[in-house]
């Protein structure tokens, strides 16, 4: 019993191991070098060099854009995924592998495309002047940053969004039908409500990355729109200010455990409808 | 042979199908079905998995389309319109409870739709509630009840909102014993006190003869007889009925002329008329109407194979020319003794050969738990 109790803890070793060198040791550091000067002592200037007037914009630009992705991705995604969950059986099998298809390619190959798109001397505005329009401008707006943000990241709201449509019963919407909801009203009745988990697990999937994200801002904004992402490869990789950059990270990661809580939250404000709440 | 009796005279037509036909994926599931269903009428489609009586009821409900035929409801064809607009709602399989909604917002739904008022929902689902019991359980959430209250539960929001009929898809199928017993009881109750029609689909015969004023007995996508429970118990039009409902001894015979008939190698009185001379006919008589008597006053005669003790009766098999009839008597026989028996004339039902001849009435390889078996294998293959 005692050894098989020991052979246990030994069976659960290399996760320890890993967890240790790949998660805790990488967070310590971060800590560490955030709450440290360049000597090595305890500081706290870092922290606070963050509420300059420069840093407090990145952060509300990087939260702020992330939020419009996030809305924008569910806007889309909710009715995509709607339409592949209530298709034939194997085609929404081709159509899932199409939205998963451009994952499989690197984030620059697919960022640097978007550029060759949206340029102003790009395909979009080649198309444009050739049909008789007026060009428009999008590449180094705020727009062309989001853009990029939708795209990337849109996959990871479909997904999650058509994985619990699809396993809604069938019976539950004839049951619906049966007591005289219309197509509309089971949508806004059933499938919705039904389907709130997918939709907090899509949000939390493209609004995290959303907010660290780096390099999409750089290409299709101009560098003009600086995200908390690229603040802080910046410091690491130019200005080799690892501390400024640790605490960037620090808060960073304070600011999206807040979000996660908020999402949390409604979730378990959804669980608690289940077990007794009333909607009117 | 019989006519089967129309049931409830003065209560009007409210559903009729004509000639409904309907395959899935070429394989042909309902074939020509025809049915009248009357206001306030008890009506049970019975008959084993895989015979189509769940398809007619969810093309009475608006959830499939016949490839033929035409649905008629109040006198109106409704071929073509969709559930939501039908003044029909239905009790599913395994009830379909809303899982996001407690049981008040669920019994509330169909009421919400129909925009009724706040005040006349809340006094609807109360009474709704008391009706099956569940007052007090409004906030409570649906995967926390029992079976029998899910069951009660789906009931209540079909019924809150007034339909005409009510379509009952083998709805107590996932409850044990005795709830099924007490639940028959009651939903007979409801329907005698709402006067909303009941069609009601089961594969279950004692269920449909306890609760129904008129059943339906289906198979291979045919309707094989309509009538009252006593008729379709007593007068079965063929093999198949006889078989599926009770228990019964099919035998092979000829009717030699009205009133006569033959079979076990004698010749029998019968009430029996309008058959062909000679006619070649399925003879049927139920276990529990063979009398045993002394040899010496005896029609028939022959040994006794096994007897069963069942408690307020003795099950016997006895064997007559090679025939193994099945008796059920209150007297105690032996195994191996020679007895007589004798059949009285109104206990003789004469059936016309159909293509279920032949396959069902005979015990010689008889027990509970093969016919179990058999029941099983014949609704996989229908």
């Amino acid at each position: 019993m005692k050894r098989a109790f020991s052979f246990r803890k030994l069976a659960a070793a290399p996760h320890l191991v890993w967890s240790v060198l790949f998660i805790v040791a990488p967070l310590l550091f971060v800590a560490y070098y955030a709450f440290t000067d360049s000597t090595g002592a305890f500081t706290l200037s870092n922290i606070a060099a963050l509420t300059a007037e420069n840093y407090r914009m990145t952060f509300l630009r990087s939260i702020s854009y992330s939020l419009i992705a996030t809305v924008i991705c569910l806007m889309i995604a909710y009715p995509v995924a709607y339409i592949i969950a209530r298709s034939r059986k194997h085609i929404q099998g081709t159509l899932i592998m199409l939205i998963m298809l451009p994952m499989w390619m690197n984030l620059l190959i697919r960022t640097y495309s978007w550029m060759a798109i949206i340029q102003d001397t790009g395909f979009l505005n080649e198309i444009l002047s050739a049909v008789g329009l007026n060009k428009i401008h999008i590449i180094n707006t705020p727009g062309a940053v989001i853009l990029g943000m939708v795209y990337n990241y849109l996959p990871y709201m479909i997904l999650p969004i058509y994985s619990v449509i699809v396993k809604i019963d069938h019976r539950l919407i004839e049951a619906a039908r049966d007591l005289g909801a219309s197509t509309s009203q089971v949508l806004t009745k059933i499938t919705l409500p039904l389907s709130i988990s997918g939709i907090i697990s899509g949000i939390t999937m493209v609004f995290v990355p959303s907010i660290s994200t780096f390099y999409i801002s750089q290409k299709l904004g101009g560098g003009n729109y600086d995200m908390i992402g690229d603040a802080i490869e910046r410091q690491f990789m130019s200005n080799y200010n690892y501390n400024l950059g640790a605490a960037m990270s620090f808060v960073l990661m304070i600011l999206i455990l807040l979000c996660m809580a908020v999402m949390n939250r409604f979730s378990d404000e959804e669980e608690e409808a289940k077990t007794g709440g009333m909607i009117i | 042979m019989k006519k089967t009796v129309e049931n409830k005279p003065g209560g009007g037509k409210i559903v009729e199908l004509k000639n409904i036909s309907k395959a899935f994926g070429g394989e042909r599931v309902l074939d020509g079905i025809s049915l009248d269903i009357h206001d306030d009428e008890f009506i049970t489609l019975l008959g084993p998995s895989g015979c189509g009586k769940t398809t007619t009821l969810r093309i009475i409900g608006g959830f499939e389309t016949a490839d033929s035929g035409d649905v008629f409801f109040d006198g109106k064809k409704i071929n073509n319109l969709p559930p939501h607009k039908r003044s029909v709602n239905t009790v599913f399989q395994r009830y379909a409870l809303f899982p996001h909604l407690n049981v008040y917002e669920n019994i509330a739904f169909g009421l919400r739709i129909s925009k009724k008022t706040e005040a006349e929902i809340r006094s609807a689902v109360k009474n709704m509630l008391a009706k099956v019991n569940l007052s007090g359980f409004e906030r409570r959430h649906v995967d926390s009840l029992s079976g029998g209250q899910q069951q009660r539960v789906a009931i209540a929001r079909a019924l809150v909102n007034q339909p005409r009929v009510l379509l009952l898809d083998e709805p107590l199928g996932a409850l044990d014993l005795k709830l099924r017993k007490d639940m028959q009881r009651e939903l007979k109750e409801m329907q005698k006190n709402t006067g909303i029609t009941f069609i009601y689909v089961t594969h279950d015969q004692e269920e449909a003869l306890s609760m129904s004023d008129t059943i339906v007995v289906m198979a291979d996508g045919k309707i094989q007889q309509i009538g009252r429970p006593e008729d379709i118990y007593n007068e079965p039009e063929n093999a198949f009925v006889a078989n599926f409902i009770g228990e019964s001894n099919i035998v092979d015979g000829v009717m030699l002329e009205d009133y006569l008939v033959s079979f076990a190698g004698q010749t029998f009185k019968c009430e029996d008329k309008g058959f062909g001379k000679n006619e070649p006919v399925d003879v049927v008589v139920r276990p529990e109407d063979i009398d045993i008597v002394s040899v010496a006053d005896s029609m028939l005669t022959g040994d006794v194979e096994s007897v069963t003790f069942k408690g307020d009766y003795y099950e016997i098999i006895v064997d007559i020319e090679g025939f193994k009839w099945m008796i059920e008597t209150t007297d105690r026989q032996t195994v191996g003794a020679t007895i007589g028996i004798s059949i009285d004339p109104y206990e003789i039902q004469v059936m016309r050969k159909s293509i279920y001849s032949g396959t069902f009435g005979d015990y010689s390889s008889f027990s509970d738990e093969i016919d179990t078996l058999s029941d099983a294998k014949a609704g996989e293959e229908a």
